[in-house]
């Protein structure tokens, strides 16, 4: 089978990603330096706080959508063997998200959208930059439909087969993004939009960041799946193995999809309008959403350890030796696993209902989400390109131990980054600032690990430039890849007998909806029943 | 017993991990749990709200009502205004290993309030009042800092807490 026309729209959609991703991190660059003061000339809230909102945006928000339409495209079409459902469907969405982000970025860019990619109101944005944010989302769900719609036409045709293990987890990620992307897009429609059009005086910012924290939790499992998804179903046959257990994939991310949206109010404990008992709730979910990670880094090592002895490794740790590490897709699983172990760590206390007073809105979370997102997930994304990039263009990768390099330089940047930010969060740095002028005796100490991220920073940029490089010269390479079709692991325990709610996602929606119900229904409604304030708008 | 996994799962290995995870993730949520209940320790969760836009005419807000309070138990009442860029008042004092309850409106937009190595943080909503429950076991200068991105000014947004050694406060 052909999948060019799949192959140009993975793509478009992967390119947008990583061109926006390439210019997010000169802005990251910018960021760590002009932050602690060190050159005054540099110095300038105005510039700081729009290059984080642009920051913010470009990262979490167009890098992932675009690399997950553009993943999702090429991964359903090789792993089906079928074409897209709806091609013209599927360009309008890119098209319509694009034109999206573009209208975002003028006031983004000119400092009249500097409120953080969480939006925070009521500080209020040019209008351009919530409809932008919201053409964005809505053109993504041009992607979700057509997964749902590839994955339903595939089992008319194959009865009582098993779904792939690749289209199982990019299905259950594109219903995924739909529920959880409900809560940001009401509040743009229903609040923001029409508060900074004028139509309504005040917004009730209570409300406005539940809604946020409808989004906000999973979202961030929207842009890991598929690094599981390539940790499941591609990093195991590139080792020489096979998926150790199947049926464990499809456990992890059915969890994540039932248990990822309803825990928002982790980011609210710090808020004072929710009672505790809804945020104990919201957190015992939470522990449960580390389960189908643990279940992950059992079956992935598990996986390398089945390569690795089917390589002749010998001993307890013998077989690791054994892996092939100058593989972009081995070595960046292993990178992967050795962050997601920090930061994991560092998640549990985030989560912990209590202990997250003591980090709360510091550099710690910074790095926290930089280990988990910025590490673990983003460079999955980069090994998945170094993968499909030859796959789609037809051409070699440029070189292999360039991308080696490059793995290694952003694994080693982004803990030179990430490690001291989490000291400086112990230490009371905040966050959100675009200078210290604080107490000298506190700013001083916190001097050696401010230093440490300028040097993370500079590393990663490199980083991400030799990305890009590497991509454009294999895109354009007159070498031939050797082989072109995407090579999904063989499971080690047979998949023929698979019950049916593996297989299927109709219950889990139900089922997720009626735990939203439990856990969101009470605590959005009593916006209306309380005798709330709305805000006024102020400007940055 | 027959395991309840058996059905997904035909590795006695991948089993027990998922045993191990479950009594990992119960475990720790059950410790949570066990001391929110057991030393009622618990985020600023009161659930009030207020008229941002008119504070200064409240009965509790208004700028000659802010500051230090003693109560009748002997436990301390703060109040205070956040409100782009400080807050108000800009000192506070108060003896250590004495129970204090903050209460902190934001007069425009969201602040959030950290002091540094201490457990004292909330998120100060426009609309809602915020109160933190705790006590200061260690006397010295403490800043209390804007946690919260609140414009363009929101790093100069901070002040000073004194926690004075408990025995030199004049009873």
């Amino acid at each position: 089978m052909n999948y060019s026309k799949a192959a140009s729209l993975g793509l478009a959609n992967m390119w947008v990603a990583f061109t926006f991703f390439a210019f997010a991190a000169l802005l990251g660059l910018y960021q760590v330096i002009e932050r602690i003061d060190l050159i005054p000339a540099l110095k300038s809230p105005e510039m700081y706080f729009g290059s984080v909102s642009t920051h913010g945006v470009l990262m979490g928000f167009v890098l992932t959508t675009f690399f997950v339409a553009g993943f999702g495209y090429y991964t359903a079409t090789t792993s089906l063997k079928q074409d897209v459902w709806n091609r013209p469907l599927a360009w309008f969405g890119f098209l319509l998200s694009l034109s999206g982000v573009l209208m975002a970025a003028v006031p983004l860019l000119t400092g009249n959208a500097s409120v953080l990619y969480t939006f925070y109101p009521p500080l209020m944005a040019h209008p351009a930059f919530y409809i932008g944010a919201t053409l964005l989302v809505v053109g993504s769900w041009a992607w979700c439909l057509e997964m749902v719609m590839m994955l339903a036409t595939w089992k008319k045709a194959n009865p009582g087969e098993t779904v792939p293990l690749a289209m199982y987890g990019t299905t259950t990620n594109a219903i995924l993004w739909f529920i959880t992307s409900l809560g940001v897009t009401s509040e743009l429609l229903f609040q923001l939009i029409p508060w900074s059009l004028g139509l309504i005086d005040t917004v009730d910012v209570g409300l406005a960041r539940t809604l946020f924290s409808w989004t906000l939790h999973a979202i961030v499992y929207f842009w890991l799946i598929p690094a599981y998804i390539v940790l499941y179903t591609l990093v195991p046959r590139a080792a020489g193995g096979m998926i150790f257990s199947d049926h464990m994939g499809r456990v992890a991310f059915i969890m994540l999809l039932v248990f990822s949206v309803p825990i928002g109010f982790h980011h609210l404990y710090m808020d004072p309008f929710h009672a505790a008992g809804w945020k104990f709730l919201h957190m015992t979910g939470t522990f449960m959403v580390a389960v189908p990670t643990l279940l992950t880094g059992f079956t992935i090592i598990a996986s390398l350890e089945v390569a690795g002895r089917l390589r002749g490794g010998k001993g307890l740790f013998g077989w690791i030796g054994a892996l092939p590490w100058n593989n972009p897709l081995v070595l960046a699983a292993g990178l992967a696993l050795l962050m997601l172990t920090f930061g994991g760590f560092g998640g549990m206390i985030n989560a912990s209902y209590a202990m997250n007073t003591m980090v709360h809105n510091t550099q710690w979370v910074t790095g926290h989400f930089h280990l988990i997102f910025a590490g673990t997930t983003v460079i999955m994304y980069f090994a998945a390109a170094y993968y499909l990039w030859p796959k789609m263009t037809g051409n070699a990768l440029y070189s292999t131990r360039l991308a080696l390099t490059q793995l290694w330089l952003w694994f080693i940047g982004m803990l030179v980054l990430t490690l001291p930010w989490h000291q400086l969060g112990l230490a009371g740095q905040p966050r959100r600032i675009s200078s210290t002028p604080y107490d000298e005796e506190l700013v001083q100490s916190w001097l050696p690990a401010e230093f440490a991220m300028i040097a993370g920073g500079v590393i990663l940029f490199t980083s991400a430039l030799m990305l890009v490089f590497i991509l454009l010269k294999t895109h354009g390479n007159s070498q031939s890849v050797e082989n072109p079709e995407v090579e999904y692991a063989e499971s080690l325990h047979s998949t023929q007998r698979m019950p049916h709610l593996m297989n299927s996602f109709g219950f889990w929606v139900a089922l997720i909806v009626v735990y939203m119900v439990a856990s969101y229904g009470y605590p959005i409604l009593q916006f209306f029943l309380l005798d709330t304030y709305g805000t006024v708008p102020w400007s940055i | 017993m027959r395991d309840p996994f058996r059905s997904i799962c035909d590795d006695d290995l991948e089993r027990r991990w998922i045993w191990i995870s479950l009594i990992l993730a119960f475990a720790m949520g059950g410790l949570l749990g066990l001391y929110a209940v057991a030393s009622n320790i618990h985020p600023p969760s009161n659930v009030e709200t207020i008229d941002s836009s008119r504070l200064h005419l409240t009965e509790e807000f208004a700028e000659d009502k802010l500051g230090v309070k003693q109560n009748d138990d002997g436990s301390l009442t703060v109040t205070m205004v956040a409100a782009r860029y400080g807050f108000f008042p800009p000192v506070i004092e108060v003896p250590s290993n004495t129970p204090v309850k903050f209460r902190i409106a934001s007069a425009d937009v969201l602040h959030g309030v950290h002091v540094p190595f201490t457990n004292a943080t909330a998120m100060i909503v426009p609309g809602y009042i915020s109160e933190i429950n705790t006590s200061f076991p260690t006397a010295g200068k403490y800043s209390f800092l804007c946690n919260e991105y609140c414009g363009l000014g929101h790093d100069s947004m901070w002040s000073r807490l004194i926690v004075v050694p408990e025995s030199t406060q004049g009873k």
